[in-house]
């Protein structure tokens, strides 16, 4: 069996030639964009405006919080971020290259995306995946 | 359109029962609530049952094979936190579109211990601890910590609401807890998502509550001595905000429920003798002084700081001990809260007793998301 590296959720994408990028969509008429495909705007309601448009790949930390307890098997502590990237668009993940320290991360810093292996988790078929991460820009 | 009234309502003490069903659970709270309101299940017209946990497993027809099998309609209802009060919320829809007089709502959950939430299922890989955390304590901490950008609220601030719903607890006798947390223990507690430690989480407990409902016209029959008037009930689901499908707007959600509670009622915060609202976490406490009116934006600090949400205070808050330490059983946690705010409406709560309480407010919300919110008043 070939053994792949997968993207680990479907906004990420792996173009065969070029570098990962995270893909929203974009309601052509109001302007909201929205992790994942759709064919209805959940803003404004209108259909069949969606494309999909490559997200920025900096952005502005709006929220976080340090993860002392997760569930069982998970490393912690970690950071997990809530970032507004520029141009639009919300995404939540793990904020790394950063002590995991509530005092030492500010709200409003400027961060970017970082693509690596999903923490060397795979799936019942032995996949390897690749996920996106922040880490300060 | 009729008035609806409470004319029986009550819950069991919350704990872990790991050797009973739910429906079991469900039927102990059930014939309460009937023994309060002096009727039987053979009065009952209709049964509107709240769970989460065997939405699937029609518990309400199961809580009536345990105490009476008259053949009446039952409604399973599932809608996450706010599942108690969704249930709550259909009984008295249905007397105010005149359907029925009598009507039981009944909230049930058995919990198992440990977090909840987390991006679990679906295909590939498991996400959790991947991209960021889906576990409950750490969402509502990012709730939290948007309030600490905007307003520079402090851990300790946070803490002290859970040092006030423990002390509160140790009133009352059905709450899981009635221990004191001092400051000190609450934020030297483990950290489990910053900043909520486990002392400000809510505690994960088998539970059940629930309340015989009736029309104005049954309540004058029956007796109104210890009845309490539903002045509005709301159930808002999220409205469209920015980040809401990535970080959960509980806030957005809360405010529009909010709002209409109000306008149903014919009253505004500053009439509001005492509140239970959803303190799954110390964080989201913060949050709906505000999102509830209690307080101007940016004052929810100082509502906590100043004791205007202790009992005693302007506004007293989960004067029951909250889900921080009543415990917070998910499909029984919107009932639950009615039967406090009864109890104080009709002068029984005891030691925690709010004085000369006339007009209470109960608030769940359950993330997907589901608001609800109840007024009740003094007859």
């Amino acid at each position: 069996m070939s053994v792949k590296s997968l993207p680990a959720v479907d906004y990420l994408k792996i173009p065969k030639d070029g570098d990962p990028y995270l893909e929203g969509h974009k309601c052509g008429n109001c302007g909201a964009v929205f992790l994942g495909e759709r064919s209805v705007c959940s803003k404004c309601f209108s259909r069949d405006k969606m494309s999909a448009v490559k997200l920025n790949e900096t952005g502005i930390l709006h929220s976080f919080s340090v993860v002392y307890r997760s569930f069982p098997g998970i490393d912690v502590p970690y950071v997990s971020a809530i970032v507004d990237l520029d141009g639009g668009g919300t995404v939540k993940g793990n904020l790394i290259n950063i002590e995991p320290d509530p005092e030492k991360i500010d709200f409003g810093m400027k961060v970017r995306l970082t693509y690596h292996d999903a923490l060397g988790r795979k799936d019942k078929e032995g996949n390897s995946y690749l996920s996106y991460f922040f880490e300060p820009a | 359109m009729s008035d609806v009234y409470v004319l029986g309502v009550d819950m069991i003490k919350f704990g872990r029962f790991p050797d009973r069903t739910v429906p079991n659970i469900g039927a102990e709270a059930a014939l309460m609530a009937l023994d309060d309101a002096g009727l039987t299940i053979k009065d009952m017209q209709a049964m509107y049952c709240g769970n989460l946990g065997q939405a699937n497993a029609m518990v309400g027809q199961r809580i009536l094979q345990e105490i009476g099998q008259t053949g009446i309609p039952v409604v399973n209802c599932a809608n996450a936190c706010a599942t108690g009060a969704t249930a709550f919320r259909e009984a008295w829809m249905s007397i105010k579109a005149g359907i029925y007089d009598v009507v039981l709502a009944v909230g049930v959950e058995q919990m198992g211990k440990g977090l909840l939430g987390g991006a679990g299922g679906g295909d590939g890989i498991p996400k959790e601890g991947l991209l960021g955390s889906g576990t409950m304590p750490c969402v509502f901490a990012e709730a939290g910590m948007e309030h600490s950008k905007d307003h520079g609220t402090t851990f300790e601030q946070f803490a002290k609401i859970s040092v006030k719903n423990h002390h509160h607890s140790t009133m009352n006798p059905k709450a899981m807890y009635q221990i004191e947390t001092p400051l000190d223990i609450v934020m030297n507690a483990e950290m489990i998502s910053y900043p909520n430690t486990k002392l400000m989480c809510s505690v994960n407990v088998d539970g059940s509550a629930a309340a015989v409902l009736v029309s104005e016209k049954k309540a004058k029959e029956l007796g109104m001595g210890r009845a309490v008037r539903v002045k509005a009930s709301a159930l808002a689901s999220d409205p469209y905000t920015d980040r809401d499908l990535v970080m959960p707007d509980v806030n957005a959600c809360t405010r529009l429920a909010a709002e209409q509670a109000y306008e149903m009622a014919g009253v505004g915060p500053e009439d509001i003798n005492l509140v239970e609202l959803h303190d799954c976490f110390a964080t989201a406490e913060m949050l709906h002084y505000e999102n509830l009116g209690l307080c101007k934006d940016g004052e929810a600090g100082k509502m906590i700081d100043e004791g205007h949400v202790e009992l005693g205070g302007k506004v007293p808050v989960n004067v029951s001990g909250g889900l921080l330490s009543k415990g917070h059983p998910l499909g029984a946690t919107g009932i639950a809260n009615i039967y406090e705010v009864c109890t104080h409406l009709r002068g029984e709560a005891g030691d925690r007793q709010v004085e000369g309480a006339r007009l209470g407010m109960t608030h769940v919300i359950g993330l997907g998301t589901a608001c609800g919110i109840h007024i009740l008043e003094k007859v």
